[in-house]
């Protein structure tokens, strides 16, 4: 390695500066995938992983992309919710790797919630 | 591509001596197993601070705080957790006296509290990857200073900011800075000061070992704001992992030209190495240090003149203070300056130990109150009892007692209580502890760490010790304690460094703040804590005894006598007082007297 200059040590950060966003849990916009087991035999690895690239792709650090379990729908996973603050999450049903990149530059970038895939606003009370 | 969930777990002396490195190897070799190793990243990080449950996980991005961890809840963990998303209740924790778990770190009072400047990048990096201490803004603050700035300008920022140096004596860090800088001899050297030897401290390991590069990089900018081109990190040796940690991180930064020469092509030098010392708490003090990297015997001398380093002019400071550096170089003096006191400025980290529930490692603003960190962030004492006293400063400092709790930390306000800020050990204690007993523990210390050149504090010590241990025993004269307090005197006037001059304070604080407890053990030949064995007997209360027979089972002596579900009784002769039969009694009936 060659001595580095000042503007170096953006380029350095800029490689990991998402996976340390990851790690102070600081986001925009949460995407939690359902990987129960029903989620998993559905298909949501394929879901996960499509999420993973187009995030990559967008170089959109500040998407958090996180897993959950089951959440009680099992016929119609995959299922992923969305979540941002002050909105209320957002949870798609019925999923594919395509739908979900189409959810992803619609919801996730475009802030337009994608109707035709959502089951439904909110999430169940808990406590 | 970038892993999904990172897995930080803590690999500081304390965990790894708690098996997290077998841990570690279990959680990778089961995330291989169930195929999740392009999901999961498992990270080694410095101490996340709540050290008493270690062996510590932090599951990010969610917070996910795991606790007391085997090597056989790992399978169990990594399937929930890691591949059907359903984080594992029974390994999170429980505040005391609750019965439901905090999940997340952020909603732990231990954590929600703290407030993070010189441990900034606790539990966020790999200690051993200098890419992710840049891109937490690492060496940015180095880039600034000597691609932009004047010397004087650096020393102005730190000046203004009213950085004070955290190794105990509180010196501002900028006037120190200032007049090394105008020296004309030259080279010039500044020095870290990483011997910490208080019993209890465990501050600048910490540092060192979760957050090298940020000394380092404090250091550099130190080095450039005096005119200095070389340095040195004097690190004790029974800190191996600090070692290892440290050098590794010199080399990396070598390699990338953040140490050698010509830095950022800005024409500033500078190189670091570090210098192991052997363990003498004598070395602490600057002026032993110094003649400890010189080859010389460490032996403190008298001050003024300045310390100097081959007679040539050092700065030195200590780990937590060149932690600082960096960020108020990025943030700005307002901005530093805004937290804290009048007179003490950012913040401080403390160790709490002793009798506390979340003993471990915290960093909270100047100001905030003793009762806060012992009851919200400590937790408070273990087993419901109550709160004595708090022993800041190390065997330099003194006792708090409870009626000062709401005592702001602030260099000036301890020292006025009779203690002092010291480097930031913090021992809590309960009731059953006595004071006296706590001031000749102290006094052993410093008796047995006195480098034995000054006569008041070699004999001097000595002669406190003699007295203090006869009052424990029982044989406690009139004026004992008068003699105390003239000798303590006379010891603090006629020694040379720090240690013989602060050696007497933890005596003289506990009679200021206890003396009735000294009175009783002279006087009435009793120990009101129920320490002191030969003040103290053990009997058994007929009333509350429900025969158990437990007691008696349990005592190593056989001492205890008594046929089932019929009061028991202790033979006084045969009993050793250890105390084991009031530990083991379900019903109090055990009293000490």
């Amino acid at each position: 390695m060659s001595k580095i200059k000042p503007e170096d040590l953006d380029r350095i950060g800029k490689d990991i500066k998402r996976t340390m966003l990851l790690r102070e849990g600081s986001c925009r916009i949460k995407i939690i995938v359902h990987m129960g087991t029903c989620g998993i035999a559905a298909g949501a690895r394929n879901v996960m992983k499509a999420l993973t690239e187009e995030i990559e792709k967008a170089d959109a650090g500040d998407v958090q992309l996180t897993i959950s379990s089951c959440a009680g729908l099992c016929s119609h996973e995959p299922m992923i919710t969305i979540e941002q603050k002050d909105q209320p999450a957002v949870k798609y049903v019925d999923l594919n790797a395509d739908k979900a990149r189409e959810i992803f530059s619609g919801h996730v970038l475009g802030g337009k919630i994608m109707s035709e895939y959502a089951l439904a606003a909110g999430s169940e009370r808990t406590l | 591509m970038p892993h999904i969930t990172n897995v930080m777990i803590c690999t500081c002396t304390n965990c790894i001596s708690n098996n997290a490195l077998d841990i570690r190897d279990a959680l990778e070799s089961e995330i291989k197993k169930r195929e999740l190793e392009d999901d999961v990243l498992v990270v080694p990080t410095g101490a996340s601070g709540l050290c008493v449950n270690g062996p510590i996980l932090i599951v990010q991005p969610e917070g996910i705080f795991y606790q007391h961890l085997k090597t056989e809840d790992i399978p169990n963990l990594v399937e929930e957790h890691f591949l059907k998303g359903r984080p594992v209740k029974d390994l999170m924790y429980v505040p005391p006296g609750e019965e439901g778990p905090i999940p997340e770190l952020r909603s732990i009072p231990f954590f929600k509290d703290q407030r993070l400047i010189a441990l900034r990048n606790r539990g966020l990096i790999d200690p051993d990857s200098i890419d992710e201490y840049i891109a937490r803004d690492g060496y940015k603050a180095l880039a600034k200073v000597v691609t932009s700035m004047k010397p004087q300008a650096v020393i102005k920022e730190i000046s203004d900011s009213g950085l004070r140096g955290r190794g105990g004596a509180g010196f501002p860090t900028g006037r120190k800075w200032e007049s090394r800088r105008k020296d004309p001899r030259t080279p010039k050297y500044v020095v870290c000061n990483a011997d910490e030897g208080d019993p209890g401290a465990f501050m600048d390991r910490s540092i060192v070992e979760a957050d090298p590069h940020s000394v380092i990089e404090g250091m550099a900018i130190g080095a450039f704001a005096v005119g200095a081109s070389s340095g040195y990190v004097y690190l004790r040796m029974e800190y191996p992992l600090a070692v290892k940690r440290m050098q590794s991180s010199i080399e990396k930064a070598r390699e990338y030209g953040l140490l050698g020469k010509d830095i950022f092509g800005s024409g500033f030098d500078f190189d670091l190495q570090i210098f192991k010392g052997a363990g003498a708490f004598v070395c602490g003090e600057t002026t032993a240090l110094v003649a400890s990297i010189e080859g010389k015997i460490p032996e403190p001398r008298q001050r003024p003149p300045r310390t100097t380093l081959w007679n040539k002019p050092v700065v030195i400071n200590n780990v937590e203070t060149w932690a600082n550096v960096p960020v108020i170089i990025n943030w700005g003096a307002d901005w530093f300056s805004q937290i804290g006191t009048e007179t003490s400025k950012g913040t401080k980290v403390f160790s709490l130990a002793g009798n506390i529930n979340n003993a471990g490692l915290v960093e909270v603003p100047m100001g905030i109150t003793l009762r806060e960190i012992v009851h919200n962030i400590g937790g408070g004492i273990p087993k419901n009892k109550q709160f004595k006293a708090v022993q800041t400063g190390g065997p330099s400092g003194g006792f708090i007692p409870a009626s000062l709790l709401d005592l702001p930390v602030d260099y000036e306000q301890l020292d006025e209580a009779g203690s002092m800020m010291g480097s930031g050990g913090m021992v809590v204690m309960d009731e059953n502890t006595c004071m006296v007993e706590m001031a000749k523990y102290f006094v052993a210390f410093t008796n047995d760490e006195s480098c034995g050149k000054c006569t008041s504090c070699r004999e001097g010590s000595l002669a406190l010790l003699q007295i203090l241990r006869r009052i424990c025993e029982g044989q406690g004269k009139e004026g004992d304690i008068e003699l105390l307090e003239e000798l303590a005197e006379a010891i603090k006037d006629a020694s040379q460094c720090g240690l013989g001059q602060s050696l007497p304070n933890p005596v003289l604080s506990s009679l200021k703040h206890f003396k009735e407890e000294y009175q009783e053990h002279v006087q009435n030949k009793r120990c009101p804590a129920g320490v002191c064995k030969a003040l103290i007997s053990f009997s058994i209360d007929k009333d509350k005894c429900t025969g158990c027979t437990l007691c008696a089972r349990k005592c190593p002596q056989g001492a205890i006598s008594g046929v089932a579900k019929e009061p028991h009784e202790i033979d006084a002769a045969n009993c050793i007082k250890c105390g084991v039969c009031v530990d083991v009694c379900k019903f109090e009936a055990v009293s000490v007297t």
